[in-house]
C-alpha cells in the first residue's frame, strides 16, 4: 500500500476544519471495508487518511428521539441488524444490512459508511430511502439535515461539501402501521454485490415508496400515491405495467459484468411486484396484530 | 514521509507496545511485526476470510484493519486458541473430521467458528454456514468444516471449561498474563 499519513482527530470541529483544509487530499475513515481496497488497489491516493472514530460527538448509538430512530455515525451492520426497534420497525433495513458482506465485514462496516462510498449497489440505501430518511451532516459552516435522496450524486460521489461529515442518520417513526421487505438478486448465492437491490414500503393510507439500487448511477427512490400499487385487489398485470411507468428513471450500466441491462430491467419489474406483493402481507399482518 | 505511530494493544493475552507504519494493516503488523504468521495473508480485499482475527470480541478480516486501528484492542489470533498447549475444541473437533485439507484457510476458519461459537454456543446449520460464509475454502472441504463446528457445539458441553476459557480469551478484552502462548516465543521482544 502507498504510505499516507494517519490523523484520529478527537473533536468535531478539529475533524471537519481538518478536512475542508486538506479538501481532496484527505479520506475519512471509518468501518475502512471500503477504503482500505481502495488505498490498497491505488484508485484513491489521498494524503492523509482521518480516522472518524476518536470524534468524541460521533457514536455508535441507535437512539430514539423525537419522531425519530437516529443512527450514529460510527454504528455498524452488525449493530443494525441486531436492534430490535430496527428488526420491528424498519425490517427491510435489517434485512439488507445481513446482506452486506460476511459477518467480518459487517462488524467494521458502517452504515453512514456505506452511505457515503455511494456505491449504486450500496444494499442498505434503498431501505432507508424507503422509510424516508434524512442525514444529519456536519461542517465547518454548522449542521444541516435534508433527505437522502438528495445525498447521492453517482457512484462514489455525494452532496456533502468539502469538510463536511454524517453525523447520523434519521429515521421517521412510523406514525401507523407499515409493510415494508428488502429484496435482492445477485448471480449466485453467496456473497456477490447485487444486480438489483430493492425496499418497498406500504402504508395504510396507500402510499407505496419503491427504492432501487444497482439500475443507475445512483439509487433511486419512486412514490406512488395514487393507492393502486397498495391496494391488493388490482391485478398484477396492471400493477406491473404501472411499475413500468413509476419505475422508468431505472438506467442501468450496459457495460456492467455483472447483469445485462436487459435482465436487470426485467427483474426490477418482477422484484417490484414481489415487494409489494409482500409488503402488502406484511402490512396485512402487522395491522392484525 | 512515512508516517509511524506507537501503538498498545493485547495480543493473545499478552500486552504489546510496538511502533507500527500508518499505512500498514493488522495484518501486516501480526504477520511482521509480531511474527504472528499463522493469520493467512491471501486474497487483500475482504471476500476470502483467510486473515481473520478476533478484535475486542468480534470477527474482522485484519486486511482490511489498519495497524493504528487496532490500538487499544484486544485481540485473539489462531496462536492464542490453545491454552497451555492444549488444543481447544474447536480446534480438535477440525482434526476429527478431517475439515483441514491443504489447511491455508484454516486459522480463519477456526477464528470465525470460535467468534460464532462465543456469540451461539449451539448453532443450527445454517447459523454455522452463515456464520463461516466469510472464510473460502479451495479445497472445498465446507462440508468437514461445517461438520467440526457443529460437533464442537456439541462437545462444548461435555467440555465447558476448556471451552469456557476459551470464551474469555475471545470476548473479553484484557486478560492478563498468558505469557506461555506461542506468540510470546515466536515474537521479537
Amino acid at each position: 500500500m502507498r504510505p499516507f499519513e494517519y490523523e484520529r482527530p478527537n473533536g468535531l470541529a478539529e475533524a471537519t476544519a481538518l478536512l475542508a483544509d486538506l479538501g481532496p487530499d484527505a479520506r475519512p475513515l471509518a468501518g475502512g471495508t471500503d477504503l482500505i481496497i481502495r488505498l490498497r488497489d491505488g484508485s484513491l491516493r489521498p494524503r492523509v487518511v482521518v480516522d472518524v472514530k476518536g470524534i468524541a460527538e460521533l457514536d455508535r448509538d441507535i437512539r430514539e428521539e423525537e419522531g425519530y430512530l437516529r443512527i450514529g455515525a460510527l454504528t455498524t451492520m452488525t449493530d443494525i441488524a441486531a436492534d430490535p426497534r430496527v428488526q420491528r420497525e424498519y425490517p427491510a433495513l435489517a434485512e439488507s444490512a445481513l446482506y452486506v458482506g460476511s459477518v467480518q465485514i459487517r462488524n467494521r462496516a458502517t452504515l453512514a459508511g456505506n452511505m457515503c462510498n455511494a456505491s449504486p449497489a450500496a444494499d442498505t440505501a434503498p431501505a432507508l430511502l424507503a422509510y424516508g430518511a434524512l442525514v444529519v451532516a456536519t461542517g465547518p459552516n454548522g449542521t444541516r439535515r435534508f433527505p437522502l435522496d438528495e445525498f447521492f450524486v453517482r457512484s462514489g460521489v455525494t452532496t456533502l461539501s468539502s469538510g463536511e461529515l454524517m453525523v447520523g442518520l434519521e429515521m421517521p417513526r412510523p406514525m401507523s402501521p407499515r409493510g415494508s421487505i428488502h429484496l435482492r438478486r445477485t448471480r449466485r448465492r453467496g456473497h456477490d454485490l447485487a444486480s438489483v437491490t430493492l425496499a418497498c414500503a406500504v402504508t395504510p393510507d396507500g402510499a407505496t415508496r419503491i427504492a432501487y439500487g444497482s439500475l443507475g448511477p445512483r439509487p433511486s427512490l419512486a412514490i406512488d400515491d395514487s393507492g393502486r400499487l397498495a391496494d391488493p385487489s388490482v391485478p398484477d398485470a396492471e400493477k406491473a405495467d404501472f411499475l413500468d411507468r413509476l419505475l422508468a428513471d431505472a438506467t442501468p450500466s450496459p457495460t456492467s459484468m455483472r447483469a445485462s441491462p436487459e435482465y436487470r430491467l426485467a427483474m426490477l419489474r418482477v422484484l417490484g411486484l414481489r415487494g409489494v406483493k409482500s409488503a402488502i402481507d406484511r402490512l396485512a399482518s402487522a395491522q392484525a396484530r | 514521509m512515512t508516517d509511524s505511530r506507537r501503538i498498545e494493544l493485547t495480543v493473545n493475552g499478552r500486552s504489546r507496545s510496538i511502533e507500527v507504519l500508518a499505512h500498514h494493516t493488522l495484518l501486516d503488523v501480526l504477520r511482521e511485526d509480531l511474527g504472528l504468521t499463522g493469520t493467512k495473508e491471501c486474497c487483500l480485499v475482504g471476500e476470502c476470510g483467510a486473515c481473520t482475527v478476533i478484535m475486542d470480541g468480534n470477527s474482522v478480516d485484519s486486511c482490511l484493519v489498519l495497524g493504528v486501528e487496532a490500538d487499544g484492542s484486544a485481540l485473539t489470533t489462531v496462536e492464542g486458541l490453545a491454552v497451555d498447549g492444549k488444543l481447544s475444541p474447536v480446534q480438535r473437533s477440525f482434526l476429527e473430521t478431517g475439515a483441514a485439507q491443504c489447511g491455508f484457510c484454516i486459522p480463519g476458519q477456526l477464528m470465525s467458528a470460535h467468534a460464532l461459537l462465543a456469540d451461539v454456543p449451539h448453532p443450527t446449520r445454517s447459523q454455522v454456514e452463515e456464520g463461516l460464509a466469510g472464510n473460502l475454502c479451495r479445497c472445498a472441504g465446507y462440508e468437514q468444516i461445517i461438520e467440526a463446528v457443529l460437533m464442537a457445539a456439541g462437545a462444548s458441553d461435555e467440555d465447558a471449561a476448556a471451552n469456557g476459557e476459551v470464551r474469555r480469551a475471545t470476548r473479553l478484552p484484557a486478560m492478563g498474563d498468558r505469557s506461555a502462548t506461542p506468540d510470546a516465543e515466536l515474537a521479537p521482544q
